[in-house]
This record gives structure tokens, sequence and C-alpha cells, in this order.
């Protein structure tokens, strides 16, 4: 874990500061590179990555929708990707536990290296990596069963719990990691969607903590939620990167600048800028890095 | 025929109403098209209507009151001592007058009376005949003539035409309500009728069902019992056969279409076994009689079963691949409304294919299938032509699926088919029967239609 | 955190020590959805298979070649009794004198009978109908080829095994000699079954035919159609366009909804209450079989009808009304013409749906055995399912292949039927 962008902990005025400042910054920036330039610029790779990608390029049909980015995902950090609508960011992030298998014209080349397995194999069976790799996405999306039975659907799947107590007490600790568990104890047989966004999107993060994977990846978690329930998600990533490696993608700088160690910007399918937080949103190496944080375009 | 010639006459003047209507529009404005109120047209649809829409409903009115009519007044021509027949009788005698009438029996075979009725009869339907004509003309002249006065520059004739176009809407959007209305009017009639002759207690729980009621009161073995238990007990194990063929077989092939198959494989099977679902069912009766009846006699018999010729497996079997594509295209409706995010929220915990559909896809469709499942058991209650060719005539109060069994609906096409008088139980009872069978269905479908939309609203 | 470190570990273990099992499942449940599949398309096949091989055969028939001498005596010579002797001679004397002439050795009474059961007893007027079409005939000798009988084209058809002891089979041994015999002088044919197609029902499966049921069926449909598409359409058209959402309009879309799905044979209690028995139309009539599947497609057409004008975009409504045409004016000469492809569509499936239905018509007495082949939608009539369902319950071994053959027919309307509601929604359906 390299650097700790010091807003994290503590967002209103240090963020209108940040901002001042990037705006400075950017301008005053010298060597940037130009805009026409698609090589990735910035630090892509770390010691001891959890997930190594290598070359990954999708194509959907003939289309290209990403093109040989090679990304590492560090242990206990988190991971931001940002960068305009359909730039491919939400299709990488699905390379990392291969949900793109159930996209049909979907391909997916280059090597993804989890462990020292490269899980881009077919070979590779799905379900272990995905239990290693979990995954919240844009919409909450609970199943329709009790709160209990969301959480314990994926421990039951893959044989987790020895008994019901075992599973009880999954269940409770996944609530109570995601901090669900002071709300929703007395209720775990309501159903799960009948709680409220916050809450549901906390209950899909609880779902996957349950199956206790090393990697959870979030599909802009936020989007659909209020600015309350936002601040409550975000607080819950920096508690849960201690435990997990977390990769999100976001739509909003301010929350990317907020939560996370390290910044990746992606730019109609190629990975143009990554590097320590601080430094992509101050120092921004590429031009087209500098026109999106500065509201260019995106 | 002559109707048809009146009608044709009728659509004759109306479009010459249509031309002589412009022209007179044409003619009041002077040439200024723009001074009139509406387009010419509209002044020769108004005409057009006046002139053929009185008329027309004269002549409904007359086909379908004209026999009814004429044959009170014929009764009322006939001596005394033939009117004073009891219904079945004077209709007997009613039917000799109008074949005579018709010329379609001899005329030297006739009593007197009934050459003078017949007589009488030809008589006032030449006159009723006579009658409708002039009528008919008459009215569509005078309309047309009271339309063509009314025509001037500021009458507002296209308000007219489609104010009278909308009432035709509307009216005929009420057919669906009448028709509804004339089912239940008709059955419970007739079903009243049924139950003051026999109590529905007796109906309802009676365990023994042999209608054949006596023609002459000293007639042996035919004591005309009407408890329908055996019927509802035989409909009951056809369905549960037909829906222990259809349900898993439908359900799985929904499942595979919806979320194994490719695309290709989906795009040409599911038309293959919609046509499962247009054949028309009195081909599957044949095909359950003559192939797979034969089929399971020949299995029972090698394993020393005894199975009757007509039996209800092999009604329900077939019944089953009837209902097969309703089954499976209603589940597929319902797997395709489960949102996707839920499957991917599966997969995303490692469930394999087979777990994500068990364990959320199916639960999360559940009141979708539920709701086709309790649609295929109306249309199994209700299915008419593959158990009357297929499970027989006896009623036997039975769980073995080996025995032939009678069911609702073949006792209806039974006790209606041939000659009836309209006063016996017999008959009767076939009414009391689709009142059931209408009641059940109805109640089926309303829960079936509530539990899908609610579902669909779900998902919405 | 309160998971132990080591805890991953133990979890990725747990987890690939179920794989094994679960990937069986997952295999176990995938071949269960192939099979059920290929059971449902499997069973469209034996459907098929079993019609077809029962009733390929009944597209033709066999004929018996028989030396006929119309002679002289036998009509008369007088000419102003000429077409009077034509039409009541006795030609059932010509065939069996021909078929006594082929065998002259059997004199025997009860044999002589079975001799002459060989050959259909509408042979007469097959040999009436020639000499009434050409007189000139008079007198001749021809050879003339005539329908056999049922019994006698099963055997050739093989439909009557020879194997069959005598006694358990409807031709004796001597009957199968005589087949032979002529079989060997080649006096026996399979020729194509006009007869099939021409002719009305009949008692004897050798003469009867779908022509009668065909033209009951057409009538049946027209009337059905000409009342059921104007009104459905109009009922579309109000419920889409003008009816204000309502109490009234939801009753009216219940009711449809739950028409939809009433067995038909009620359909057939109301025609049978209704029209039969209280406007006292006449029964058998195509006008009230139309009357009451008019009122069955009712439902299938407007529901039909309302996704067509649905599915035409709002915007083409706005152009419309915004150009100064009246909401009548916008909906008859704008939404309509685009709505019509699918509407025609749903109008044909249910017509389809119609022509293959029994059990109402049943109720309304157009099961009766009707030999004249109608010709207006007042006069008795029976229609193809109909005289499907007749022949089915006839004990003849020939109606059986008969039966199979109308099936083929009526199967083949069916599908041209869904086959050109197929290509109209392909051809004009528009993708907005």
């Amino acid at each position: 874990m390299s650097v700790v962008f010091e807003s994290r902990f503590s967002f209103t005025s240090e963020r209108r500061k940040g901002e001042r400042r990037r705006q400075s910054r950017a301008s005053a920036s010298t060597a940037i590179v130009p805009r026409e330039e698609r090589q990735t610029v910035g630090a892509a790779a770390v010691e001891n990555p959890r997930i190594r990608c290598m070359d990954v390029n999708v194509y959907y049909g003939s289309k290209q929708a990403i093109k040989n980015v090679s990304l590492d995902i560090g242990s206990h950090e988190i991971v931001a990707m940002i960068g305009p609508s359909g730039c491919g960011k939400s299709t990488f992030l699905r390379c990392l536990n291969r949900m793109n298998d159930t996209i049909d014209n979907c391909r997916v080349t280059g090597d993804i290296f989890l462990d020292g397995q490269n899980i881009n194999e077919q070979s590779i069976d799905v379900v272990p990596l995905r239990a290693k790799v979990g995954m919240v996405f844009q919409k909450p999306n609970p199943f329709p069963k009790s709160i209990y039975e969301n959480i314990a659907f994926g421990p039951r799947i893959h044989g987790l719990a020895q008994d019901k107590t075992d599973l009880d007490e999954i269940v409770a600790t996944s609530l109570q990691s995601a901090g669900l568990w002071n709300e929703v104890k007395d209720q775990l047989d309501q159903p799960g969607t009948s709680l409220s966004g916050g809450q549901q999107q906390r209950l899909c993060i609880a779902r996957a903590i349950a199956v206790n994977p090393e990697v959870i990846l979030m599909d802009e978690p936020c989007s659909a939620l209020d600015p309350i329930a936002t601040a409550v998600i975000e607080n819950l990533m920096i508690e849960l990167c201690a435990e997990y490696s977390i990769v999100i993608v976001t739509h909003s700088m301010q929350q990317a600048a907020r939560v996370s160690h390290r910044t990746a910007y992606f730019h109609l399918g190629d990975l143009i800028e990554v590097g320590a937080t601080e430094h992509v949103f101050m120092r921004p190496m590429h031009q087209l890095t500098e026109d999106y944080i500065t509201g260019r375009f995106g | 025929m002559q109707i048809f010639a009146l009608l044709c006459i009728l659509a004759v003047m109306a479009i010459a109403s249509f031309y002589l209507g412009r022209q007179r529009a044409l003619a009041v404005s002077g040439g200024n098209i723009p001074a009139l109120n509406s387009l010419p047209g509209y002044y020769g649809y108004y005409m057009a209507f006046w002139c053929a829409l009185p008329a027309l409903c004269i002549v409904v009115f007359w086909l379908f009151f004209e026999s009814s009519i004429v044959t009170k007044i014929v009764v009322s021509g006939l001596p005394d001592a033939a009117a004073a027949l009891p219904k079945p009788q004077l209709d007997l005698v009613l039917n000799e007058i109008v074949n005579l009438a018709q010329k379609n029996t001899a005329a030297e075979q006739a009593s007197p009376e009934i050459a003078a009725a017949a007589q009488h009869y030809s008589r006032i339907k030449t006159i009723s005949g006579m009658t409708l004509f002039v009528l008919t003309i008459t009215l569509g002249i005078g309309g047309a003539v009271f339309a063509r006065s009314r025509i001037h520059v500021h009458q507002r004739a296209r308000n007219k035409v489609e104010g009278t176009i909308l009432v035709f809407l509307i009216v005929c959007s009420t057919i669906a309500i009448f028709t509804t209305l004339g089912i239940v009017l008709s059955v419970l009639f007739e079903a009243i009728r049924f139950f003051q002759m026999v109590p529905v207690t007796d109906f309802l729980l009676g365990l023994e069902w042999s209608p054949q009621t006596a023609i002459r009161p000293d007639q042996v073995g035919s004591s005309g019992a009407f408890g329908a238990v055996p019927l509802f007990s035989g409909t009951m194990l056809v369905s549960v056969i037909a829906m222990t063929v259809a349900v898993p077989v439908g359900l799985m092939t929904a499942i595979y279409l919806s979320e194994y198959a490719s695309p290709s494989v989906r795009a040409r099977s599911k038309p293959l076994l919609e046509i499962l679902a247009g054949i028309p069912t009195v081909v599957y009766g044949f095909f359950a009689a003559l192939t797979v009846a034969p089929l399971i006699r020949g299995w029972g018999e090698s394993l020393g079963l005894s199975v009757s010729s007509e039996s209800a497996l092999a009604a329900g079997i077939v019944m089953g691949i009837m209902i097969i594509p309703f089954v499976s295209s209603l589940s597929d409706d319902a797997i395709n409304a489960v949102p996707q995010s839920l499957r991917d929220g599966a997969y995303a915990l490692g469930a394999t294919q087979s777990e994500t559909i068990k364990k959320v896809i199916i639960p999360a469709a559940l009141p979708g299938i539920v709701g086709g499942i309790l649609l295929a058991v109306s249309r199994a209650i209700g299915e008419t032509m593959i158990v009357v060719m297929a499970a027989g005539l006896a009623a036997n109060l039975t769980a073995n699926p080996l025995e032939s069994v009678t069911t609702v609906t073949v006792q209806i096409v039974t006790l209606l088919v041939g000659d009836q008088e309209f006063d016996s139980p017999k008959t009767l009872a076939a009414f009391a029967l689709g009142m059931v069978l209408f009641a059940v269905t109805l109640a089926l479908n309303v829960i079936a239609l509530y539990i899908v939309r609610k579902y669909r609203e779900r998902y919405e | 955190m309160n998971k132990p470190s080591g805890g991953k570990r133990v979890t990725a273990d747990r987890v690939n020590a179920g794989l094994a099992r679960r990937r069986a499942a997952e295999k176990r449940f995938r071949s269960v959805g192939l099979l059920s599949l290929l059971v449902g398309l499997a069973f469209l096949c034996i459907l098929f298979f079993s019609i077809v091989s029962k009733g390929y055969t009944a597209f033709q028939q066999t004929f018996i070649q028989l030396d006929i001498h119309f002679d002289e005596q036998f009509f008369g010579t007088e000419t102003e009794h000429a077409l009077e002797a034509l039409l009541s001679a006795d030609y059932g004397g010509l065939i069996r004198k021909s078929l006594r002439a082929q065998f002259p050795d059997i004199s025997n009474r009860q044999q002589l009978r079975q001799l002459y059961d060989l050959v259909s007893s509408g042979a007469v007027y097959q040999l009436r109908d020639r000499i009434l079409a050409d007189p000139g005939l008079a007198n001749q000798r021809l050879k003339i080829w005539v329908p056999a009988s049922d019994d006698a084209d099963m055997l050739i058809k093989g439909h009557i095994k020879r194997e069959v002891p005598e006694t358990a089979r409807r031709l004796s041994d001597a009957q199968i000699a005589w087949l032979d015999a002529l079989e060997a002088e080649g006096r026996v044919s399979l020729k194509f079954n006009t007869a099939f197609f021409t002719n009305g029902d009949s008692r004897e499966p050798e003469l009867a035919g779908i022509r009668g049921a065909l033209m009951g069926s057409i009538l049946t449909l027209s009337v059905t159609l000409v009342l059921s598409f104007p009104i459905g359409v109009a009922t579309a058209v109000y419920l889409e366009e003008f009816a204000v959402k309502n109490k009234w309009s939801d009753l009216i879309e219940v009711n449809i909804n739950n028409l939809a799905a009433v067995p038909s044979i009620v359909f057939g209690l109301l025609g049978l209450a209704v029209f039969i028995n209280i406007m006292n139309f006449p029964r058998s009539v195509p006008l009230v079989g139309g009357l009451v599947l008019t009122l069955m497609t009712l439902p299938t057409i407007i529901i039909a009808s309302r996704a067509a004008l649905r599915s035409v975009p709002p915007s083409i409504r706005e152009a419309a009304l915004g150009v100064g045409a009246s909401k009548m004016q916008t909906v008859f000469f704008h939404v309509l013409p685009l709505a019509l492809p699918g509407m025609l569509t749903g109008t044909i499936i249910g017509m389809a749906q119609a022509l293959g239905e029994t059990a109402p018509l049943l109720m309304i007495g157009m099961v009766a055995f009707i030999v004249d082949i109608p010709t207006g939608i007042f006069e008795p009539a029976t229609v193809l399912p109909v005289q499907i369902f007749l022949w089915a319950d006839s004990p003849e071994r020939a109606f059986i292949e008969r039966t199979s053959a109308a099936i083929m027919v009526l199967l083949g309307f069916l599908i041209a039927m869904n086959a050109l509601a197929v290509m109209l929604r392909k051809k004009l359906e528009r993708r907005w």
C-alpha cells in the first residue's frame, strides 16, 4: 500500500481544497503526453500483485472494446477505474471474474493471473474463481428471498458451512462486516427486496463477503444511491480493504479520489494513465486524463 | 337466399346514396367546397348511413325473431287439441308442418289438419317475406330522402358520421360482455331447471351417474341417477395425468430453451413445439384412440395388467403432449421476465448455471410459472375431443389410470349430441355440468391471470 | 475483521472439494433439459409419423377392371324413353354378369354373393354416369375400371393380412383367391383416389370423400371471418384508441381475457341455448357454426389487433392530429393501415383455430351424417374436424386410413394458414 490520499478520511473541506489545487497543478504541469498517444503512462505494475493483467483485449463480435490493457491489482488496496461512458472500464472489470462469459458474442484474449494462475484460460473453472473474486453490481440485486437466505446462498452452494450454527455465524459476521447487522438482525426472515436501496447494496456486499473472497469487484456500486447511503458504502469500502483487494468502477471522480489508493483512467478501450490516486488527480501525465479530470469531457 | 338478395339491394342503395349525398353537398355549396362544414364525402357517408342502418336493423331483427313469431302464429292456428300438446310432441308436429310446407315430404301422406297448417305456414312465410322486403326498401329510401333534405352548408356531417362510427365501435366492444353474459345466463337458467328436478346435493355429492332416463315409465334398468362425483374424479384423474406429463417436460424445455440453448436451436425448436399447440384436438383424439391406447394396452398386458381399451392413461398422456407447448411458452415468458441482474448476482457468487436456475431463477419466476400451470390445468379440464375419443363413457369412480373413466366434457357431449328434448333432466344435466365446468375454469383463469399480472408488475 | 487469516485457504479448499459433485449435477440438469426438449419434439414426430403412415394409402384406391357389355335389350330401344331407361337400368346386373363371366365355375349362391362383394356398391353409379355422359356407348363392350369394395382395397394395400386365419379376417380364402386371379390378369390396380376429394360422406369407405366437409368448413369459416374480423378490429380500435380507462373498459378487458380461456365446449352450450333454442335457427347449418366460432375467435383477434395497434408509435398519431385531423381520421387513415398486417396475422391464426375446432360444433348438431355437398349457409353441413371425428368412430378398417388422410388434409390447411401468417408478419412487419 503505497500512497494514502489524505482526503479519504475528511471529505468535505479537503475536497474543495483538492479541486482548487488540482486545477492549478494541471495547467502548470509541463511534460504532458499528447492526446494522440495511447500508450499507458504511469505505473501499471505493482510489487506482489494480487491480480496481474497482461495485454487484455475484449471483443464484442468484431468490435474491440478493450485494447491491450495491462494492469496490476495489489493486495489490500482499492483501485478505482474512471473514464467517460463506454470507455470499457466495466468490461475490463468483468474480465477479472470472467463475468463476460455470460455475454454471448464476447471474446477475451490476454493473460490474467490470480495467485499465479492464468484465469483467462478456457480450462479454468469459473466457479472457484468467482468464489475468490466476488462482485457487486451497479443496481442492488438481492435475490427475491429472505435476508438470511440471500447471505446464505453463497456458503450453501459452495458448501462452506459445516452445520446450521456455522452458517448462522457466517451470516452474522458477513452482515457485521457490511455494517448491516444492527439494522437487520431482528428481521432476517424479511425479504431482501424490502430493504432500502443503500441497505440492499450493503446486503449485496455482505452476500459477496460471505463467500470469503480475496478480491471484490464493484461496478459503480453507488450510482443508484443517495449521497448518505453513498457515504456509508464508501466508508465500508475503506474498512473492507484491510481484508480484501477492491476494484471499483466509478463515474464519480470525487468518489475515486475519496476512496481509492490507485486510479486507472480508461479512454475508448485504452488504459491511458494509471498511478497513485493523488498523482493522477494532481499531476496527470496524459493530456486526455487532464482533459477528463478538469471536466472538458466525460 | 331472399335475405341475401335483400342485402345486396340495400348495399346498392347505400352506394347510390353516397354519391347522391356527395352530389347534393357539392350542389348546396355552389361549387365552393371550402364553404362546406365537412368534406363532400362525409355528406355522402351521412346519407348512406341513413339509408342503410335503419333498414339493416329491421333485417337483423327479422332474422332473429321471424321464425319464433311465425311458429307462434301457426300454433295458434292449429286445432285446440294440437295446440295443447306438450312441447316435445308439438315440436314434432311443427317439424312435420315445416317439412310439408317446404315440400320435403309428400302431401298425400299428411293429415288434412297438417296440410292446412302447412298452407297456413307457407302463407305467413310469404307475407312475412313481402313485409320485410317492402319495409326494408321503404326505410332505406325514406332514410336517404330524409338525410338528403338535411344536407346544407352548415351541417356538421363529419361529426355525425364519426359519432355513428364511434357508436358502432362501442357496440362491437360490448359483444365480449354479452358473450359472457350469454354463457352465464344460458347455463344458469337450464341448470336451475335441472336442479328443480334433481337436488343440488344429489348432483354434487352423488356417487352414481347413469343419465339414461326411462322413455316409457314401465321401462326397466333406467333409473336416471345424476351423481356427478365420478365425472369430477374422472376429470381430475385425466387432468392429473396430463399435468404430470406436461409440467416436467414443458418446464424443463422452457428452462433449456431460455437458459442453455443457443439462439439458433431456440429459433428452430420453438416454432416446432408451437406446432404441437396448433394441432386440432380431434387429431390428438384420433392419435390417442388409435395409436397410444393400443400401445399402452399392449405394454400393460405384457406386464400382466388388465388395461381397458379406453384408458384414462392414454387420454391423459396425449392431453399432456398437447399441453406441453402451452406450459413451456408460459414458463418461458416467466423465466425471461426474471431480470438478468439476478442471474449476474448468482454467477458472481460462483453459482453454476443449474444452481442459478434452481435456486434463483425458478423461485423468482415461480408465480408466473404457477399462473401458467393453472391456465394449463383449466385447459386440461375443459378439453373435450381427446377424452371423448379416448377416455370412454363408463362413469367409474376409480383412481386407477388403466381403467376407463369419463369426464364432465365427455358427458356434456354425449348428453347433447343427437336429438334432445329440452326439458328432460338428461339434457338439462349437460347444462348443469357446463355450469360447473364454466365456474371452475373461470375461477382458475381469474386466479392465474391475477397471479401472472402481479408477477409482471414485480419486475417492471 | 473477525475472520482467521487462514480462512481464505480453508474456503478455497472447501470450494474445490465440492467442485466435481457440482459439475456432475450441472451436467445432469442440462441433459434433463435437453431430454425434455427432445421428448417434446419426438412426440411431434411420432404424431406426424403415425398419421402419415396410416393415411398415405388413402390417396390411392383399388380398382377392378370389368368387361361390361351395355347390351341393347337391357336398355330398350325406344328413343323417347331413353333417358328414363338409362336412369333406371339395372347396372348392378351388368356388373354381376361381368363377374360371373370372369369366374364361370362359381355357381354356389353364397359364393356368388361373396364374389359380388369384391366390387364397391358405388360402381353402379359410375356405370350410369358413364353412359349418361355418352349414350352412344349402348350396345358396346367396354373394359371399365370400377372401385373395389373396402375389404378388397384393404387386402391389396396390405392392411388385411393373408396370414390371419380365415375366421378372423373379413375376406374369405375364396375371395382372396379370386382377387389374386384378377390381379394375375392385370385387372386389379391402384389408382389415384379422386373420389376422396370429390365425394361427400358415405357409409361405404371406398365412396366416402371430404368434399362435403371441406365445403362446410369453408362456408362456416366464411361466416366467422365476415363477422369476427370487423367486430374484432372495431373492438380493438375502440379499446386501444377511444376508450377512457375506467371501470367499463376494465370490465370489457377482463371479459375478453377470460373468454380467451373459456373451454370451447362452453361456447357450444351457448350456441345451443341461444341460437338454436331461443332464436330457433335451424340445426347443423354453417350459419350457426360460424356464429359460435365467431364468439370463440373474437378474443384471439381482439388481443392480436390491440397488440398491433399498440406497436404503432404515438408519434404517428401526434403527427396526424398535429395537422388538424380528427381523432377518427387519424385512426382510420393513419394508424389502422399501419396496424393492419398485425391484425391480419392475428385473424389468420384465429381462423386456423376455428378451422380445427370440433367440440362446440358437436353441440349445435353439425355432427349429422350428411351426404349432399352443402352450397349455402342455411343448408345442413358438417366440417372437416367433425368429419374426422365421425370417421374415427366408424368400425370399418378402411375408415382408419381415410380418417388419417382427412387429418393430413386438415393439417395441410392449418400449416398453410400459419405459414401465411408468418410470411405476412415477416413481410409487412415494420420495426419502429
